[in-house]
């Protein structure tokens, strides 16, 4: 075997005498794929960065070698690697949305490499691109490099950052957490054509690449060697057969026993449901004969019994933040109802009672936004505290410790300033601040996706038995299915704002279910390697029509004559109602 | 459906709305100045004759000026004079105030074109440096200068320049003398002092303002991906940073260079600089109406025109707005 291509050894990145990673040394052959694998902060894209010589908030290669090609990396001047970025090793971002210039047309960014390091005139570069956009399977790959990128949904946006990476057909590739930020159905079509251009890179040689994720079934599609960090330092680095079948290092071996939420036992299922929603249709703009100018959500309903746990799964886009915002009231509906304990809730907020309020509390996603950061933790509980209960002085001090022991926070927090905190402690603020209303329906609009697996978990758990304890019907909005189907004792699976689907939990653990579930969960990465090969690729054909099934175009059990020109009918029976032309017992899912 | 092509279809009725809007606030303002200088005591007639007249005299004159009609009647004459660019008679000088002022703005446009043509590249470089510098000496310098310009009274700025450039080194005029028949290289030596003194004024704010947006958008996802490209900190900055906060660096420079055209009265007194600004304080010290109203309906449409080119840049420089 020849010289490795990348070799690192000893590589020490320092903010100050901080050290962010220490000591990480490992090699790449030439085309071989490394994935990094880490929690956030392990210190995976710091690692993957030091390669190009690019240290984020202002930190330094403190100590260490990088080789990659026989250049070496460490010492270089700026200028000198300017001359190398771009042009031998090229970057991938994890939001391509973010790494896209607004302002500037697709195709100008698209070449730019090119164009700074003088290795194409402008038409060769522009030709380049067109081919790489029709390797990438864009969509009219001659004119899309004209349009800005806020036209391009987010898949085509992160193939288009691909095109730029590889325009210059770099030695070496780092995807930084390249699909992180993509519903699961847009992460198969990418991951497939990273995988094919990734191949057909550097003049047919294949490139070598960094791939750097957090997601370890990912990975396993991907890479053919991972090396795994933890806290800035490597614990394991093997071929990616064994890591992923034979782990050595205890990390590893909770990684790859991935920490999946246990079933739940089903709470008190009977009962009259606390939240029910009628034939609910929503969406913003004008509402005219009760249409929204631009309806987001179309004839929802679904009831809630006391305790229970109802899951809303569904891509981005597909109207589940809208769903919780129509029920908190933030957002008025524009036909059907909202019922709270049988008795209507007025669809504006202004209407709303104080206690209508305290009734319904709203989790959010991102404890980072949602929480003052100039408060301190007592502050944030206190003000819910004396504004819907009027408690003051030490009976709330005596509540906020209640409500810190609730969500297993360590008493001591209570005067440090929320941005003090770690990302699960935050979400178990966020989650106390609506628990100290004392709510009897707590809405969680993704509040596990901006959390590490692990922390997500713990976080997931602690939902559970707050509900099981406290008698909290909760309305868990998710794009993971594992959590939701573990979790909740019913699933509804909304596609472009229309239910689908709604299931209980052992209805839709079996093996039935409506197409776009299926595909759903078909598009759910799995350890097994052979996986990304095997799975179908995505369909579109045609656009949606307004009364038809909204799935047809992208339905791969779709009936021609039949699901383009009959609205579906809703069903019913086996525990699930879906609104199909297929019947839930006649057909075996592919 | 491609991005330019709807940008362009729907650029132009924007404009036509914000042109519309711009006459409409011009309408309102000139029923503000009317109302304003009616609340002023005195008027032309009563300054002109001066304290010993008797009221028979000053009520002859005032009917000779028609300063005797009633006021909706006077403002309804007055704006259909100026819609069809007739500003009037100066009813002090005896002359059509449209005269008087074509005599004073070129000056008064000469001295704000100059200065801008000095303040706005000093200020984007500025800003540009002291952003990208963030944290460093540099920025903290520019920051102390901009600010002690900031501080600094105009009249201080102009008293200093003239005691160093023309009462110790002799290099400047301390007035500026401005004339048709003077060459350009007299005009420009005469003026030198009073554009300083102006610069000095507006350069502050621009370059604080580059420095904030600009910095702003250093810390973008886009930015560091253009360093991983491989582009250098200057094409970076010049081809990714500026087209994303044009929008708002061009903003604060059309709020500072607006502060030339009226703002400049102290300059202007300070030099004895022949300009639009000192025009209008002798109007109002000798109530003519007629001049006052003209000095102030071109300053407030000076000040919407360049707000409507800098809201036009911004709309341009983002795909997002003007696709709207």
């Amino acid at each position: 075997m020849s010289a490795p291509h990348i070799e690192v050894s000893g590589l020490t990145v320092a903010v100050g005498d901080v050290p962010i990673v220490s000591d990480i040394s490992f090699a790449v052959q030439r085309g071989e794929v490394l994935a990094l694998i880490g929690e956030s902060g392990s210190g995976k894209s710091t690692t993957a960065l030091a390669l190009m010589g690019w240290c984020r908030h202002g930190g330094r290669i403190a100590a260490g070698e990088i080789r990659v090609g026989g250049m070496v990396i460490e010492g270089k001047s700026e200028e000198a690697l300017s001359a190398i970025r771009g042009r031998h090793i090229a970057y991938i971002a994890q939001s391509a949305a973010a790494a896209f210039n607004p302002s500037r047309r697709i195709m100008a960014q698209v070449i730019e490499p090119a164009i700074i390091h003088r290795i194409m005139t402008r038409e060769e570069a522009e030709a380049k691109a067109v081919d790489l956009f029709r390797a990438l399977a864009l969509p009219t790959p001659e004119t899309i490099g004209d349009r800005y990128p806020h036209q391009v949904s987010g898949g085509q946006l992160q193939r288009l950052m691909a095109a730029m990476a590889l325009i210059t057909d770099p030695e070496l590739v780092i995807l930084d957490e390249p699909t992180t930020a993509l519903d699961v159905t847009t992460q198969v079509e990418v991951l497939k054509c990273f995988k094919a251009a990734l191949a057909q890179c550097n003049h047919g040689r294949g490139a070598t690449a960094i791939y750097v994720s957090h997601d370890l079934a990912v990975v396993a599609q991907m890479a053919d060697r991972i090396a795994v960090l933890l806290k800035g330092r490597l614990v394991e680095e093997g071929p990616a057969e064994q890591i992923l079948t034979a782990p050595r290092d205890a990390y590893t071996q909770v990684l790859v026993n991935a920490p999946r939420p246990v079933p739940a036992a089903p709470v008190g299922d009977d009962g009259a449901p606390v939240l029910s929603v009628r034939a609910l249709t929503a969406g913003y703009g004008r509402v005219v004969d009760g249409m929204p100018q631009i309806p987001v959500l179309r004839d929802v309903a679904f009831d809630l019994p006391p305790g229970g746990a109802l899951g809303i799964i569904g891509e981005s886009g597909s109207g589940k933040s809208t769903l919780a915002r129509v029920i908190a009231g933030l957002l008025p509906a524009a036909q059907g109802e909202v019922l709270l304990n049988g008795s209507a809730l007025p669809p504006r907020l202004e209407d709303r009672s104080l206690d209508q309020f305290r009734t319904v509390q709203l989790v959010f996603q991102n404890a980072d936004t949602a929480l003052n950061p100039a408060h301190s933790v007592r502050r944030i509980l206190a003000r819910p505290l004396q504004h819907y209960h009027g408690l003051t002085g030490a009976a709330a001090d005596r509540r906020v410790a209640e409500l810190l022991d609730l969500t297993r926070l360590p008493a001591e927090v209570i005067d440090r300033p929320v941005t003090k905190l770690s990302g699960g402690q935050k979400q178990r603020v966020n989650l106390a601040r609506a628990l100290a209303a004392e709510p009897k329906v707590l809405l969680c609009d993704e509040v596990t996706s901006a959390l590490d697996t692990v922390v997500g978990a713990a976080i997931l758990s602690l939902i559970e038995d707050l509900r099981r304890d406290l008698g909290l019907a909760t309305v868990f909005i998710s794009h993971d299915i594992h959590a939701v189907s573990a979790v909740c004792e019913k699933v509804l699976v909304l596609y472009g704002g229309t239910p689908v689907e709604l299931a209980t939990r052992a209805a839709f653990n079996g093996p039935r279910h409506h197409p776009y579930t299926s595909l759903l969960q078909s598009s759910l990465p799995t350890m097994d390697r052979a996986w990304l090969d095997t799975t179908r690729p995505p369909i579109l054909r045609g656009f949606r029509v307004e009364g038809l099934c909204p799935f047809q175009p992208r339905c791969a059990d779709a009936v021609p004559g039949l699901c383009d020109a009959v609205p579906a009918p809703l069903r019913e029976g086996d525990g699930m109602r879906w609104l199909c032309h297929h019947s839930p017992s006649i057909k075996e899912p592919a | 459906m491609s991005g330019a092509s709807t940008g362009k279809a729907s650029l132009w009725p924007l404009l036509t709305r914000r042109v519309g809007s711009a006459l409409l606030t011009l309408l309102l303002v000139s029923m503000v100045i009317f109302g304003i200088a009616g609340l002023l005591p005195g008027d032309a007639a009563q300054e002109a004759l001066g304290q010993s007249a008797t009221p028979e005299q000053v009520a002859a004159l005032r009917h000779e000026m028609g300063l005797d009609q009633p006021a909706p009647v006077r403002y309804a004459h007055w704006l259909s004079g100026m819609v069809q660019g007739d500003a009037g008679q100066s009813l002090v000088a005896g002359m059509p105030v449209g005269a008087i002022i074509a005599e004073r703005l070129p000056n008064t446009l000469m001295l704000a074109g100059m200065t801008a043509v000095l303040a706005v590249p000093l200020a984007l470089a500025m800003g540009i440096t002291a952003a990208i510098r963030r944290g460093t000496w540099i920025d903290r310098a520019i920051n102390l200068a901009s600010l002690s310009m900031v501080a600094l009274p105009e009249f201080l700025v102009a008293t200093v320049g003239v005691l160093i450039f023309s009462v110790k080194l002799m290099w400047l005029p301390s007035i500026a003398m401005v004339s048709a028949e003077a060459s350009w290289s007299d005009t420009l030596r005469s003026c030198a002092l009073p554009i300083l003194s102006l610069t000095v004024v507006v350069v502050a704010q621009m370059a604080r303002m580059t420095r904030a947006a600009i910095a702003d958008q250093l810390d973008r996802p886009y930015v560091e991906m253009a360093r991983l490209k491989g582009a250098s900190l200057s094409r970076v900055v010049l081809g990714h940073v500026l087209p994303n906060c044009l929008g708002p660096i061009v903003n604060a420079m059309a709020l500072s260079l607006s502060y030339l055209m009226g703002g400049a009265i102290i300059v202007e007194t300070i030099f004895n600089f022949p300009g639009l600004a000192s025009l209008m304080v002798n109007a109002v010290t000798s109530r003519d109406m007629p001049l006052l109203q003209a000095c102030a309906m071109i300053f407030c449409s000076a000040y919407l025109l360049l707000m409507l080119v800098a809201d036009m840049v911004a709309l341009l420089a983002n795909p997002r707005l003007r696709a709207q």
